[in-house]
């Protein structure tokens, strides 16, 4: 029997407008696997971006389970889905996603700190993680002087040094162009796969859903399609070019 | 508590070390605040101490006034008979008279030195002592003590000969003093101090036409030194009592009385309380632009796991470290500036008042900071990386 890093059961976010109840996520029950990579995928509106904030411990759902190695997230107080975040989740955003006034391996070393696991082998774990994703040369670089895929790939290493069982990437590529978009989500894909991490990408780009192992389509804040396997998802992508 | 500690104060240096610019402008301006109110505290303090720093120096408890003279000693004429009456009162250790006025000490090259005569009684209370030269001798005699002050502005030494202009009736007269020695600062009414025998004062300080030929030795005040200090209520009032025509004020009652005295340095202390409350708001106004200009970063800080008492704590260290830099800047600048004012300029450092001002100064920085750190702690992850709906 699979043992999944995430599962999720009939989570429920509803908010009161003016308008009156949105209901932003519609009993959405997901598992993910570790070492899984999966795309959450869906036009605006969907709530893609709401999901990835109840999976992130931003954001207390209206009701259902998110288990995360078999810890229910909606049942913890704030201070306890802080110390989730630190822990068991590792996470990158769309931009602003690096502490400005750290180099780039201080920046990474920050996950450590926070865990209280900044040591000797840690330090050296941060500097080749940032060495494999090609930033041998900017460890000591601020954000300000590296590009935005530079940036973005210190943003991986920095959400994967403190082994956690789940990565969440929300649009990881939304501010880099094509060649550097796909190289950015293919060691991502490399990284998960490689040291058995469950990750969870959300992407508006169906381009960037070739690396992943599944594509769950959101609409109207229900689950509606999963893509399985690999020409399920070229498919996928092929339809989008069209 | 020491994880967030040490997490704290690490991100806190880190962004201080990478934006020194930027912190170093707002430590200077809290440095100039700095220089600002210490001058403002030294400027009061020296004001006052002008003021009173003869009578705050006194070996005495207690001054009689001519009654109704509301204890301002220029205002206040009391003869002998009544000093030998307060000296008569039970509890009384020793009395003295001290005529105040103000003349002109003639000085060779420079412009002469407005100073501040004082009759005293030689070997009573009142006369001041001597660092160097000796004591008054007698009551007639033509010499006279200088303080500090005069001594520095008129390069005047000990066996000297000085030179008092003052207008007796209608006309200028100049009275030749030996100064047998020098005191330590004794200012009186914000004039150097030149202290004369009792009836040396007499003859020589400034007179109406009707007082040049009066043959009365009248002085201003008489100075009371107590057997028992702490009975100063009960022989306050056995004075009051015993003597006509007389009222009795403590040596703080008698500074307050000084004229202007109370507002000069209540105008004083507002404009500190002022310059401390603008510096507030100076700090507070940057540190709230700061923390608004880094919403996104803090929302990554907080979206990675650290907890509210790390980015708060984070603020503090990194207001205190600035507050701190910036009140020592403006510390040794003060200093620096306090070196090059000529002594006619009344600035003085004292340590308590200054201590004082240091620690409210270095208060202000977290009190203007705290609506900033409040902001910070706030600071929801969800809306600050744009994820909210």
């Amino acid at each position: 029997m699979t043992k999944y890093a995430l599962e999720t059961h009939a989570v429920v976010k509803t908010y009161q407008s003016e308008f009156g109840t949105i209901q932003a996520v519609d009993d959405v029950s997901l598992k993910v696997a570790a070492g899984e990579f999966v795309a959450l995928v869906g036009p605006s509106g969907s709530g893609k971006t709401t999901m990835l904030s109840i999976l992130a411990a931003l954001l207390q759902p209206t009701s259902g389970k998110i288990l995360l190695d078999g810890e229910d997230l909606a049942g913890m107080n704030d201070i306890e889905r802080v110390s989730m975040r630190r822990k068991k989740i590792g996470f990158t955003f769309q931009a602003n996603n690096l502490v400005p006034y750290l180099s780039a391996v201080e920046n990474v070393e920050l996950m450590l700190r926070l865990n209280n696991k900044l040591d000797k082998t840690g330090k050296l774990r941060a500097r080749e993680l940032l060495a494999r994703l090609g930033l041998a040369d900017r460890l000591h670089n601020l954000p300000g002087q590296m590009s935005g895929g530079q940036q973005q790939r210190v943003a991986i290493a920095r959400a994967l040094i403190h082994n956690p069982s789940l990565v969440l990437a929300d649009e990881p590529t939304a501010s880099l162009d094509t060649e550097r978009a796909y190289q950015v989500v293919e060691t991502f894909a490399g990284l998960i796969h490689e040291q058995n991490r469950a990750g969870i990408m959300v992407t508006h780009d169906l381009r960037m859903v070739e690396f992943v192992d599944r594509v769950l389509l959101m609409q109207d804040g229900k689950l509606v399609r999963i893509y399985t396997g690999h020409s399920e998802i070229m498919e996928l992508i092929q339809g989008s070019r069209h | 508590m020491k994880q967030t500690l040490s997490i704290a104060s690490y991100l806190a240096f880190k962004e201080v070390w990478r934006n020194k610019g930027r912190f170093l402008l707002v430590a200077l301006v809290i440095g100039l605040i700095t220089l600002l109110v210490l001058f403002i505290a030294a400027l009061g303090e020296g004001l006052g101490n002008g003021n009173r720093e003869y009578i705050s120096k006194l070996d005495a408890e207690l001054i009689a006034f001519q009654s109704k003279s509301e204890f301002v000693i220029a205002a206040s004429r009391l003869g002998r008979d009544r000093l030998a009456a307060v000296r008569r009162v039970e509890g009384v250790a020793d009395a003295a008279m001290l005529g105040t006025a103000r003349a002109s000490l003639i000085l060779s090259d420079d412009e002469p030195l407005n100073i501040s005569l004082l009759g005293v009684e030689p070997g009573r209370t009142g006369e001041p002592t001597v660092l160097s030269g000796r004591q008054l001798s007698t009551d007639l005699a033509s010499e006279a003590i200088i303080d500090r002050n005069t001594a520095i502005r008129s390069n005047l030494q000990v066996n000297d000969t000085l030179t008092i202009r003052v207008t007796q009736g209608t006309r200028d007269e100049f009275f030749d003093l030996r100064v047998v020695g020098i005191s330590d600062g004794q200012q009186f009414s914000l004039q150097p101090s030149v202290f004369v025998p009792f009836f040396t004062w007499d003859r020589i300080h400034p007179k109406s036409e009707a007082e040049v030929n009066s043959l009365t030795s009248v002085g201003n005040v008489v100075l009371v030194k107590l057997e028992n200090p702490d009975q100063i209520e009960t022989i306050s009032q056995r004075i009051t009592d015993q003597v006509n025509n007389i009222e009795v004020a403590t040596i703080s009652e008698t500074i307050q009385a000084f004229p202007g005295y109370s507002a000069q340095q209540s105008t004083l202390n507002t404009q500190g309380g002022f310059t401390l409350f603008i510096g507030v708001l100076v700090i507070g106004g940057f540190f709230q632009i700061q923390i608004l200009q880094k919403v996104a970063q803090i929302g990554v800080l907080k979206a990675i796991g650290s907890a509210n008492p790390v980015v708060a704590m984070a603020s503090i260290i990194q207001i205190v470290i600035i507050t701190t830099i910036g009140v020592i800047m403006g510390g040794l600048l003060a200093f620096i500036f306090s070196l090059t004012f000529p002594p006619t300029i009344p600035i003085v450092f004292n340590s308590t008042n200054s201590a004082v001002a240091l620690i409210l100064l270095l208060l202000i920085g977290p009190i203007g900071g705290l609506v900033s750190i409040r902001y910070a702690v706030r600071i929801e992850p969800l809306k600050a990386l744009g994820l909210s709906s």
